[in-house]
């Protein structure tokens, strides 16, 4: 029998257990990811067809470095914030969806992380 | 069945005989249980589609075709890191028909979700809540998300 009562035991388990932390970040991010992405895409889509030191010169101007690395980590964060909703409403065996959550966290970092230092390693030279 | 709860309920509720009472609420309980054995939650099938939930549909799946696709960004800005052979074997890979059949799909859905998500910021913040504004807004983002794909190909 438990002492404690139904509002002790309801707190802090709510379906992400944070409280607003996560929807704020995935709003914030959300919000930064449109002009980062505008800026991302189009400039990709001009390097199309270009020849390959067009491409590498595309990564010299710090502004472009700054986009091209933010909107990598940006990307990378609101995804992982969206993948994790996706696997809590979906997965429902515990063991199994605190596995999908840490896979799915590590794949995210290690791919974020491999795409910024590609671009800092075209920004920069090896 | 509803009714019947209905008229149990009244009767277990207003009831002096204490084994009538007993009684009713046994009965009312095995009413109970015997609704819970109906498909209570109405599952997905049973509704039409409509513009406005095949629209939130396409937010989470364009949303995880995206952070799928970011595989490939990846693959991309590696080769550029790797040097110009790698970069050019990219490009073929890319540049292929599939490669371009999977990059328009790839892009359709960025500016899909790009354009949706400006339509949930303005939800989050108490804007457009309205049917008639839901389902303008809803076609706006999918001519825009078409504009846009179409503005980066010619660009391209």
């Amino acid at each position: 029998m438990s002492l404690m009562t139904p509002l002790k035991k309801a707190r802090g388990l709510g379906s992400a257990k944070d409280g607003t932390h996560h929807w704020w970040v995935q709003r914030v991010t959300a919000i930064a990811l449109v002009p980062l992405t505008l800026w991302v895409a189009f400039c990709v889509a001009c390097m199309v067809g270009e020849p390959y030191a067009f491409v590498l010169s595309e990564f010299q101007s710090p502004f472009n470095i700054a986009m091209f690395v933010l909107f990598l980590f940006t990307a990378f964060y609101h995804a992982s914030l969206g993948l994790q909703v996706v696997i809590e409403d979906y997965v429902h065996h515990e063991g199994l969806k605190i596995g999908a959550l840490i896979g799915m966290k590590f794949a995210i970092v290690l791919t974020g992380f491999t795409a910024i230092f590609a671009v800092l390693r075209a920004a920069f030279g090896s | 069945m509803g009714s019947e709860l209905k008229s149990l309920r009244t009767r277990t509720a207003y009831v002096d005989n204490p084994v009538k009472h007993l009684l009713n609420l046994y009965r009312f309980n095995i009413c109970i249980m015997k609704t819970n054995n109906r498909p209570l939650s109405p599952h997905l099938q049973v509704y039409k589609p409509q513009l406005t939930s095949v629209l939130s549909i396409l937010h989470r799946a364009t949303g995880v075709v995206l952070a799928l696709g970011s595989l490939l960004v990846a693959y991309w800005l590696g080769a550029i890191a790797a040097g110009p052979e790698a970069y050019a074997t990219a490009n073929a890979l890319l540049g292929s028909w599939f490669g371009k059949l999977v990059l328009l799909g790839w892009t359709w859905a960025l500016f899909y979700h790009l354009c949706n998500g400006i339509r949930h910021l303005f939800w989050d913040s108490g804007v457009g809540l309205d049917i008639k504004t839901t389902y303008l807004s809803g076609k706006i983002v999918l001519a825009a998300s078409v504009v846009l794909t179409v503005l980066l190909w010619l660009v391209a």
